[in-house]
């Protein structure tokens, strides 16, 4: 019994974890869907939204402002701050390399990255900035079946909830509005879009602002969990694997795909780390992507591949 | 916000790839690279460190007007606490200057085994303050390299000590679980091999739990902590791995009283994040903690007064930026040594490495330099390039770091057979010929 509920304490973390990883998937999901553009950027995103969320709260806070208006005025202070860099990158970036090649799109928003990670820092610093948004400590389920409960903490809820919300909004965001309808047209092929009269430019602000505020939800989870730093770029990387597994189109692939890289890389760390030295998990990830990917390469949810010859 | 404009300046400066330098090197100047990382994943760690160092070096300058007159030049070179980095850094330094490094500090174990034979090839002594190889306290088989202070080997050797305290005697340790969550990196790893043989002697159940770079997700681990509950946990962390441990614990309800945490994971960055979860926590001191001393005040006076602080000044006196100090501090005694024997000019590699063998720095020479309470009297010969291995154990109580112990002295009689049979291994696989201190004067 002790170890049934050992195992269910480890694959409930990592099933939690895993969402957590969905909300920075999110965000590429997003401008891939809309765009064919892979976003390298959007760790960067999660980091600069944080950056200002957490340092524009402080300031208000030592201000005297009650907390409550602090969140709601840093938060619209940290949606401004990406709108700019959203139509920034479209103007400088991703609109001058109209018709260029999927490379190319991807390799510019490498550069991207390094410049709102330096600028982010430069401008907001480059301490640990806590953030307390949602509380950190855990319930203890089931303690009468199992001695000592099942762990299950509170910011992964919070987390899980959150996700879900953006999910159902994003779905009814494509499916259900102009906007994103459009978003649709302008992914399957933006000059034809364009031929109809939809404003492309418009439409790319649009769709990066859209990961912008992804990437602000994101930040408010991952910065109450591990502090607003640097660190959370890395964040990307763990989306990656996610990614993979779903598929970059779809946005439920983003939540499936977390869920079985949290769940599997704790159960691999926890029970196969001890026997070949721990500290797996990392790769592990990649492990179950690679395998995702020799049986189906659009991922699990993600859109077949037609090509005419 | 207000430091916002400063934050930009600063790196802004960084950026350009110098902090401090000389427009170009005078004949009287005496080079020292400084390697850091102020930017990345490990830069709430590595900057105020590089702050302590280069605020120290301007004192000299602007108080004294260098060592006996040889004034300090210095360039900063970005390494981001990664391996390659910092071998291009040493690379495109060590040669400056109108004598070449004097020598160079890296902040990095991973950096310290990739250049530990180039310094030696290009005799420029390297110096690891706390950290690095510990088995090259064996200054016959690693002339230059010094791990000054404390290796990993003497700090888990401290952290156990402290533990049996704790617990009511070594007796006690029999049978008790302790676990070493550490970075997966050869700095994580160093304290391995000394703990192995610890958990012999007194019979206590050793589990190493590695940590996989940056260590921003450690569920997993904490989740394996819980389930096995040891008794104490060392946590050989750097950066965010280190709050995101403690906040794990807390998640797990793991009591933060029973953590121990090495010398690097025990600053204000690595506890404030977690807030009050963090209350109880404790680290290993490698010797000085946080706070002011007389040395500060000439800091404050002949630097920050001048406008020519590398921070923000409340950052003054931080447990990092405080390391940072020690560590040049120690450099230049070392300089001011080898002038002693070489002549008051600029001086090589080789001849600065003379004088960190031959540093012997008293208890009055330690006030006297400003340092009084911070540090021990330290004494570097052939045989121990560490020259002092004692600590302390501090307490993060919510504001500040309170220090709980007494002083622990490693214990060497246990430590050295496995410094000589490691470093006995290197000689032999390098085919190096240990030089025979009891002939050196």
């Amino acid at each position: 019994m002790i170890a049934l509920g050992q195992f269910l304490e480890v694959l409930i973390g990592g099933l939690m974890s895993g969402v957590l990883y969905s909300l920075v998937a999110l965000g590429f999901v997003l401008i891939f869907k809309a765009s064919g553009v892979f976003n390298f950027a959007q760790g960067a995103m999660v980091l600069l939204a944080g950056l200002a969320l957490v340092r524009a709260l402080d300031l208000l806070v030592a201000n005297g402002f009650p907390l409550w208006a602090a969140i709601v005025l840093g938060i619209a202070f940290a949606a401004a701050i990406m709108a700019t860099t959203a139509w920034l990158i479209e103007r400088f970036v991703i609109g001058p390399l109209v018709n260029q090649d999927g490379l190319t799109l991807f390799m510019s928003t490498i550069g991207v990255t390094f410049v709102i990670e330096g600028a982010a820092e430069m401008i907001f610093g480059s301490d640990v900035y806590p953030l307390r948004l949602f509380p950190t400590d855990a319930w203890f389920v089931l303690e009468d079946v199992f001695p000592g409960g099942i762990l299950v903490n509170k910011l992964d809820v919070w987390g899980a909830l959150i996700a879900g919300i953006l999910v159902a909004g994003l779905a009814i965001f494509f499916q259900r509005t102009k906007t994103g309808r459009a978003l649709r047209a302008v992914a399957d092929d933006h000059l034809a879009a364009h031929s109809v009269g939809i404003p492309i430019g418009w439409i790319w602000f649009v769709v990066w602002l859209a990961a912008g505020l992804v990437a602000l939800v994101a930040a408010t989870v991952w910065g109450t969990k591990l502090g607003v730093q640097f660190s959370i770029t890395f964040l990307a990387l763990k989306a990656l694997p996610v990614l993979i597994i779903g598929g970059l189109t779809s946005i439920p692939g983003a939540i499936a795909g977390g869920l079985i890289v949290g769940a599997g890389e704790k159960i691999a760390e926890v029970y196969l780390g001890p026997s070949i030295g721990g500290g797996i998990e990392y790769w592990f990830a990649y492990v179950l992507a690679l395998a995702v990917l020799l049986v189906r390469p659009q991922g699990l949810f993600g859109e077949r591949i037609i090509e005419r010859v | 916000m207000p430091s916002i404009a400063c934050n930009a300046l600063i790196l802004a400066t960084v950026a350009s790839g110098v902090v401090v330098s000389a427009p170009a090197a005078a004949q009287n100047e005496q080079f020292i690279p400084i390697l850091s990382y102020r930017t990345g994943p490990y830069a709430v760690n590595g900057a105020p460190y590089a702050n302590g160092v280069v605020d120290y070096y301007n004192l000299i300058n602007e108080r004294d007007g260098g060592i006996n007159g040889v004034k300090i030049l210095v360039e900063e070179c970005e390494t981001g606490y990664a391996t390659d980095k910092g071998v291009e850094c040493y690379e495109r330094l060590k040669s400056k200057g109108p004598t070449g490094a004097a020598f160079i500090n890296p902040l990095s174990t991973g950096i310290t085994f990739a250049l530990t034979e180039k310094t030696a090839t290009d005799k420029i002594p390297i110096i690891t303050m706390g950290y690095g190889r510990a088995d090259s306290k064996n200054g016959a088989v690693f002339p230059y390299n010094f791990p000054l202070l404390g290796t990993y080997w003497s700090a888990a050797d401290i952290a156990i000590q402290h533990v049996a305290k704790e617990l009511g005697g070594f007796d006690k340790l029999k049978g008790k679980k302790i676990s070493l969550l550490y970075h997966d990196s050869p700095y994580g790893k160093e304290p391995i091999p000394m703990l192995q043989v610890l958990a012999q002697k007194y019979g206590f159940e050793f589990t190493p739990i590695p940590v996989t770079h940056p260590g921003v997700e450690q569920k997993s681990q904490w989740l394996a902590i819980r389930q096995n509950r040891p008794d104490y946990v060392l946590v050989w962390g750097w950066g965010v791995m280190n709050s995101t441990a403690v906040k794990e614990a807390a998640a797990v309800a793991y009591p933060r009283e029973k953590m121990i945490g090495v010398w690097w994971s025990g600053a204000e960055p690595d506890v404030t994040p977690a807030g009050d979860q963090a209350i109880g926590y404790k680290s290993l001191m490698l010797q000085h903690g946080a706070g002011k001393f007389p040395v500060h005040a000439d800091i404050e006076k002949y630097v920050y007064a001048k406008g020519k602080g590398s921070t923000d000044s409340g950052k003054v006196g931080e447990v990092l930026y405080n390391r940072g100090v020690v560590n040049a501090m120690l450099g230049v005694e070392a300089i001011r040594k080898a002038q002693e024997k070489f002549g008051q000019k600029p001086l090589t590699g080789e001849q600065v490495r003379w004088g960190l063998e031959n540093l012997n720095l008293s208890e009055a020479r330690i006030k006297e330099l400003g340092f009084d309470g911070m540090l021990k009297p330290i004494k570097i010969s052939c045989s121990d390039h560490e020259g002092t291995r004692d600590g302390r154990v501090q307490q993060w109580d919510g504001k500040s770091w309170k220090i709980i112990s007494d002083w622990y002295t490693a214990d060497e009689p246990l430590i050295d057979p496995l410094v000589r049979d490691v470093s006995a291994k290197y000689a032999a696989d390098k085919k190096a010929q240990p030089r025979e201190c009891s002939k050196e004067s």
